[in-house]
Formats: C-alpha cells, structure tokens, sequence
C-alpha cells in the first residue's frame, strides 16, 4: 500500500487492517508518534489526515490510503518551528513528553480551525491524557501560540 | 569481579551509607579519564570539551521531574561555568560499578534526585573549579589564589589574562583534587536557585527524542508478551503450532515460569498473534480473592487486637474513654496503577558471554541486578544503558519484572536484540499497585471542644514486606513506611501535638502485588488524617483552620504553609458565590506541603475544582519553575486517582485493562494552581515530585463537604456518582 506521510512516498508492504500508528512508526520508521492506549483514549497518537487531527492508533492504515498524512516530524517547516511548537518551548510545556507530540499535533488542528480558541474550545478539543500533568502550561502556550 | 544480586544490593546499601555520611568520593587523580570523545574528565561529574562544553554526568534519572536539570544547576554553581554550554549524560550503571559507585546511588525515586545528591553534587562542582583554575595557574606560573573562575573563564585578577575551561580541563584532570573546598552558600547562588530553562526540551516536541520503546538496534526483532493475570499463577500450556505461521512471527517462547511471548519482525506482528495465541494458566491459590474478600479481611483488622505502633505517646484509649465527646469514622482507599504514558519496556542482547539492557529506569541498578541475575553471566559481562522514560511514577524503580522478562527473551535468541513493548492492557494487569488500606479513626474531645486523644488504626497492605522485607524483618514485622505522613519523627513526621495519642497498622497482605505509587503512603494518610481533622473541627464547632492552629504550635513548618495557604485562598472572607473552600497539609520527603481548594457543586454530584493554592516548604529551591510544575502535576496525579482510579480485583485479577475503565484527568478539568514556594532554608533539604501529591485530595473532600454536607470516607468518589467537570 502507498501512503504519503509529510510530503514522502512511502510504499510499505502491510497487513491492511494494520493501524495507522504501527505502519508510521515500524514500516516507515518515524517514532515521534507515541502508543500510549490502542484504543483512542488517550491521543498520544495524534496525527494529521487531510489535515484532521486522528488518533492512528484506531485508524486501520488502508483507510488513509490517497491522503495526505502530517506527523509531528513532519510539523516543523524545514528547519523553522512550527508556532505551536515554538511556544511549547517558550512556556516548557514538556515534563517527560511522551504525550508532547500527540498534544501539539492536537492543538496545531485546533489552532487551524480556531485560530483565536477560548478556553471553553481548549476544553473541548483538547482531550489527550498527560499523566505527567503539564495542562496549565500547555493552556498557557496553546493562548501563546494563537497570538503568534 | 562476580556478585550475586544479594550482595550487589548489599554493597549498594554499604556504599550509599558512606556517601550519606561525607566519606572518601574519589574525585578524579593523575591518570586522566577521558569520555568517549576523547574529552578529559576533570571529575567524576565534569567532562569539558575543547570547545568549552561543559558535560555533566549524573545517575539519577530525568523521567520529567526536572531532576537533571536541577543537578547539573547545582554543579554548574560550583563549577562557574558558561550555563548556556551545559550539556549532560548518564553514566551506566556497569561504569559505574567499576568506579566503586563513584556517582552515588541511581535510584530516582523517593523525591530523592535533588535532596540526597545535592552536597556531593556540588562538591564535584567545586572540586573541578579548583583543579581548573590552579591548572591555569600552574601554566601561567602564578599563585592560584590570584585567579577566579565565571563563566569558564579563569582570569589572573593582576595581569587580566584570561583562559577558558576548555584549554585547561587537559591539565587541570593530572592534579589531585584538594580535600577542603568550601561550598558556596545558597544566598550567593546564580545558576541554581533560579528558574533556567531545562536542558531536555527541544527534542520533546520536534518527536526526536528516544524514548525506551523508540530504540532501533540492527537486527532487532519485537516481542509482545502476556503474563497469568492472576498474581501468583503461572504458565500451563500454550499452543505455539497456532500462530507460527502468521506473518512475521519468529518464534513464541516461555518466559520464566509465569508468561509467554511471541517475537516477530514488527511488535505489532507479535501483539496480534499473541492475541491468538491459545494460553492455558494454573491460576493458582488466588484464583477467587475479589475485592469484595479483599475489603473483609481489612475490615476484620480495623478491630483487631495486634498491630504495629507507628507513633505513640500519652494513653490514647485511656482518655478515649473518659473524652466528654468522642468521633468516630472509616475510611478506605483502593489499589491504583501508576500508568505510565509509556508502556513498560526493555530491549536486550544476549550472547554467551555478554549481556546489554537498553531501558528507560528510575533505577539504573536495579536494572544492572536484573539484567544481571537474568543473564546468568558475570558482572562484568552486563551492561544497562539508560533510555528516557515516558513517565515513572514508581513504577520503573524498584520493580524491574520487564527487564528480567526482555533478558530472558533474548537469552533464548542469543545474539539478536529484541526490544519487550507491554501493551496498555498488560500494563494495567500487571501492575505494582497502590496498596489497599482501610483507617478507622476515633476522636475524643474535652468540654471546650479541644482534642484530647486520637486514634488511627490503619488497617491494609505493607509494601515493604513484599519489596523490601529485610527492612520489615529488622523491625520485628512492623513497617515503618506505613506511617508516612504520620509518623512519631523524621521525614513524614506527623504535623499535630495530640495529648494522647495511637498510630497502629494491622498489617494485612493481599496477594495483589503492593508498589511505591507517586507520593506512597501519604495518598491515603493525608485522606484519612486530614479528612478526620475536619470531622473533629465540624463536631467541636470550630473553624478547620483554627482548630488545627491550636494543635500546631509545636510545628511551626507545618504551620507555616498551612497558613500561608489559607492567607492567600481567603480563608476565614466570604468566599464567591457557589464556592467552598477547604484546607490539608502534611510534612513528606522533608518538605512541608499545604493545599487550599476552591470547588463548586452541581446537583450534589458534578465537581468543579476550581483553584488550589498549595505552599511547599522544600528548604531549598533550585529550579522554582520546576517545582511550580511538579506541583501542578502532582495534583493531575492525585485528583485522577481521587475521582476516577480503581484497580478492582476479581477471580484474582485486575479487571480495568484501559483508560475507558481506568481515566485520567484532562485539561478540561484541571485547576488553575498557584503554587507559593517558599523554602526556609536549614540543614535538611526537602523533596519536590511526590509531596504535594497528598494534600489535593483532602483538600478537595473537605470542600465538599462543606459544599454539600456530605462526608465522603472512601476512594476513589466516581464509586459514589461523584463526578469532576
């Protein structure tokens, strides 16, 4: 199957049924996207479908077949930060930062369908498990980054 | 050199011992080490490039709490360095064995990175200034005493000549280290004490930072594995003939006597025919213990006539008996699992004659005494290199079951790593769980309504005598850390002077495996303890706040967070409408912990809290953005375990395998917190990622009582419709 993962090519040789997030992270070897629960609970494998934020754990890989798929190796413009991720390093959101990268794919969607959210839109939206607990910093910067 | 892990543990313990009282630390000598770079050690803890890099090597571990950064914060101080050319490492465990322990011990838990490393921490510091700035010296031909170092750059104060670390660390690693360096004191510091940015951001949020379950070794392969869910069970049957066929499956192995895993080219190859692999366990003696019998054999306890005392004076039942008023209430608090973002993980390479560990570990040595042990080889022909974690929480400490697991594996592949991911579901199933414990605590008051004696009886799980039994054996049975938060002294003293007063464990051990879980054994005793405050002020008629003040005189640091919580959230001002408020502190790890809670109700039921303010008294204050953090986190933490988190036992098993039975907070329902740090100073430094953790929860519950005149005496509160918005 063909699968265009941040502007890339990449034909892998996979169980259809095999979900998104394993083919990201064991056939085309990108591991910033995070297994935390297989079950879409938690968000530590957020990614970008056609620019949606979706968590690839739960999504079986031939359903993102002829789409476009963003993974937080893929957010950052060249070497430049994305605005998301630049504010995440000005507010040191990260404590152990395993969720991060499920977090910041989630907020960057967020950012581009509301780019001025409310905290009532942040309650909303955002609903990736931090066991570490970084959410005020993360409100903190996600406000941060939609004045950027 | 060969030990056992008895003796490994042993001498680990002896050696600890003489780092906690000042003895001999070898701090470099003639011989120069060097780094893998080629790079000169100039000690133990400063490796400097020539380019004037600075690297700091520590063995602690950095699982998010900040503990890197806060130490290399403290050697830099005494290092005089360049901050911004700080960099750091982890020394291995193997390394550091044949050093004779020069780092110190690894563990990375017990709050305990900042408070037990800080003296020899900053002494490494220290010690490298001198040789650095006596090396230039030497090479200038002037007295060292002329010279001063910042910034890494050492000046002769009468010439003005400058050098930088960098060209010196060559030199400077030839000369013995002196023995009477002075620390600096903390009002000069200006690297720590203040809030720099960590070292380990950046790559948290660009996804390249590698975390256990990350690592890709050539050759690799994946294995999955499932152990009797039934603790104490073991490993029947299973039907490899099954799945070795399916696609990419290597091989389906035993491992030990308890589990079976299937290794295959992709973990989700193995995670799939592991799910069809037909398994038969013996499940053992503990195949029907519920919950429900779990409760029972607690309760039975609560009244039972042995226990071990933990803090005693005066006679409790005495003037329980003759109290003009006495109260009385049950309290209970469930098993919980740490649940790490990160699932459990290790990856091993096994052949005859080595053994390497790739793990994320709070513990890098009880990860080498895994390793070890499960290696079968010598000490010297193993190795464990530390990974980042996703998360610990006392979890990857003490209990290294995956290490083991992941050794055994590749033992069984020689020469081909395989990399052992849990999947979530094994993760909750075979956790090293919050221990059970109930608490009946009965109250007498006098006429005037003062407190006259106390009793608290803790009835539930040592976790002592399943991990450390040694420790429980010297003490005649009795385990001391039960008692944390409440204890006769120390660093979980209890922060009241009760006239008379009892703190007793009935000793009561299920077959569930007990763990250290974020903050230990003050969870529950804050609950109970702080909770039982409140029902005494209530039934005395007096305001929580004075009621406590009145029995706080001889704990001025007790008193002194508590108050300035209680300053800063109004207490005793009419508080916004719809707003309760309510009030906890403890003493824990050292550092004196208060909260204030401001919560609404709706319907009795749906629970917004709505702002903490917590004051922590840590002694010292390295990086205060990081504490600030850690106590914000530490609320996430505890208010999930408060509300939504259970680990219910039936037919001998855990029955929650997810997040959609086993829930954790979400932004929506955080809090905003305002943490007030103010450190006191002293001699006894206090700990950071685990107090606070204990003083949410009451605070929270006795706002809600206040909120609804509901008394809620059991965790966690979704068992009573309770919900938090």
């Amino acid at each position: 199957m063909r699968l265009s993962i941040n502007g890339k090519t990449h034909d892998v040789d996979v169980d259809p049924s095999t979900p998104l997030l394993w083919v990201i992270r064991e056939q085309v070897g990108l591991t910033g996207t995070k297994y935390g629960c297989g079950i879409a609970q938690c968000g530590a494998c957020t990614v970008h479908v056609d620019g949606a934020p979706v968590r690839a754990c739960s999504l079986p890989a031939s359903a993102a077949v002829g789409k476009k798929i963003t993974t937080i190796e893929g957010l950052a413009d060249g070497g430049t930060l994305h605005k998301v991720q630049k504010a995440w390093v000005e507010h040191e959101v990260p404590q152990c930062g395993y969720c991060q990268a499920g977090m910041i794919m989630a907020v960057a969607a967020l950012l581009k369908e509301k780019p001025r959210p409310t905290d009532a839109d942040i309650n909303a939206s955002i609903t990736n498990i931090c066991r570490c607990g970084t959410f005020q910093q993360v409100r903190e910067a996600i406000h941060a980054a939609a004045k950027a | 050199m060969t030990m056992n892990r008895r003796s490994f543990i042993v001498s680990s313990a002896a050696v600890t011992g003489g780092l906690a009282l000042g003895l001999e630390i070898p701090f470099g000598g003639p011989a120069v080490l060097r780094a893998a770079d080629g790079s000169p050690e100039v000690n133990a803890w400063v490796v400097i490039r020539p380019d004037d890099t600075v690297v700091i090597r520590m063995a602690r571990s950095e699982m998010g709490q900040g503990t890197i950064t806060g130490l290399a914060q403290l050697v830099a101080e005494e290092l005089e360095c360049d901050w911004s050319k700080v960099t750091y490492e982890y020394p291995t465990p193997g390394e550091s064995l044949k050093r004779k322990r020069v780092w110190g011990d690894y563990s990375t838990g017990g709050s305990r990175g900042i408070r037990m490393s800080h003296e020899y921490v900053r002494m490494g510091g220290a010690t490298a200034r001198d040789m650095l700035v006596r090396a230039a010296a030497g090479q200038w031909d002037v007295p060292a005493s002329q010279c001063k170092a910042e910034k890494s750059v050492i000046t002769h104060i009468p010439s003005g000549r400058t050098t930088t670390y960098g060209k010196v660390a060559e030199a400077a690693a030839k000369l013995q280290p002196a023995k009477d360096i002075k620390l600096k004191d903390p009002k000069d510091w200006k690297i720590a004490g203040k809030s720099v940015k960590r070292l380990d951001t950046l790559d948290k949020v660009t996804g390249k930072q590698v975390y256990g379950f990350d690592l890709k070794l050539p050759g690799m392969l994946n294995a999955a594995i499932k152990e009797c869910p039934v603790f104490g069970g073991k490993l029947k049957s299973f039907d490899a003939g099954r799945v070795t066929g399916m696609k990419g499956v290597r091989k389906v192995v035993a491992v030990g006597e308890t589990a079976v895993a299937v290794v295959a080219d992709t973990w989700w190859q193995a995670k799939t025919a592991l799910d069809a692999l037909p398994v038969q366990w013996d499940e053992g003696p503990n195949a029907k213990v519920s919950s429900e019998s779990i409760a029972e054999i607690l309760k039975a306890g609560l009244d039972a006539p042995q226990a071990f005392v933990g803090n005693e004076n005066g006679d409790a039942k005495g003037a329980l008996a003759k109290a003009a008023k006495k109260v009385e209430a049950v309290y209970a608090y469930p098993y919980q699992n740490h649940a790490p973002m990160e699932p459990m993980n290790a990856t091993a390479r096994w052949t005859s004659d080595r053994c390497e560990v790739w793990v994320p570990t709070q513990d890098g040595e009880a990860s080498f005494a895994a390793a070890h042990t499960a290696s079968g080889l010598r000490a010297e022909q193993v190795d464990v290199h530390k990974i980042n974690l996703g998360g610990g929480f006392g979890r990857r400490g003490a209990f290294q079951d995956y290490v083991t697991q992941a050794v055994n594996i590749a033992r069984q592949m020689p020469g081909t790593p395989v990399k052992l991911l849990w999947s979530r579901e094994e993760d909750m199933v075979q956790g090293r769980y919050h221990p059970v414990m109930q608490c009946k605590l009965t109250g007498g008051l006098d006429a005037q309504g003062n407190l006259t004696a106390l009793h608290m009886r803790l009835s539930g799980q040592s976790i002592l005598a399943a991990v450390r039994p040694q420790i429980v054996e010297a003490q005649k049975g009795r385990d001391p850390l039960t008692f944390q938060g409440v204890a006769d002294s120390g660093e979980h003293a209890f922060g009241y002077s009760v006239p008379n007063l009892l703190i007793d464990h009935a000793m009561r051990n299920p077959h569930v495996p007990p763990g250290f879980w974020r903050g230990v054994n003050i969870n529950q005793n804050a609950v109970f303890l702080e909770c039982f405050m409140d029902e005494l002020a209530h039934a005395a008629k007096q305001d929580p706040l004075a009621f406590r003040r009145k029995l706080m005189g001889n704990h001025p640091k007790n008193l002194g967070v508590l108050n300035a919580v209680a300053e800063r959230i109004g207490w005793g001002k009419p508080a916004p409408r719809g707003i309760h408020r309510g009030l906890a502190h403890m003493k824990a790890f050292n550092s004196y912990v208060a909260a204030a809670a401001e919560i609404s109700v709706e319907g009795g039921k749906r629970v917004k809290v709505h702002r903490i303010v917590a004051a922590t008294d840590t002694g010292y204050a390295v990086n205060p953005a990081q504490i600030d953090r850690q106590v914000a986190g530490s609320f996430v933490y505890g208010l999930s375990g408060l509300f939504m988190q259970e680990c219910t036992v039936k037919d001998g098993r855990i029955q929650e395998t997810n997040f959609n039975t086993y829930d954790s907070m979400r932004i929506a329902q955080m809090p905003k917190v305002e943490s007030i740090i103010m450190p006191t100073g002293g001699t006894v430094w206090g700990g950071v990622g685990e107090p606070t953790i204990c003083v949410a929860a009451p605070a929270v519950l006795n706002a809600f009582f206040r909120a609804t005149g509901q008394r809620i005496r059991s965790v966690p509160l979704k068992n009573h419709g309770i919900e938090l918005v």
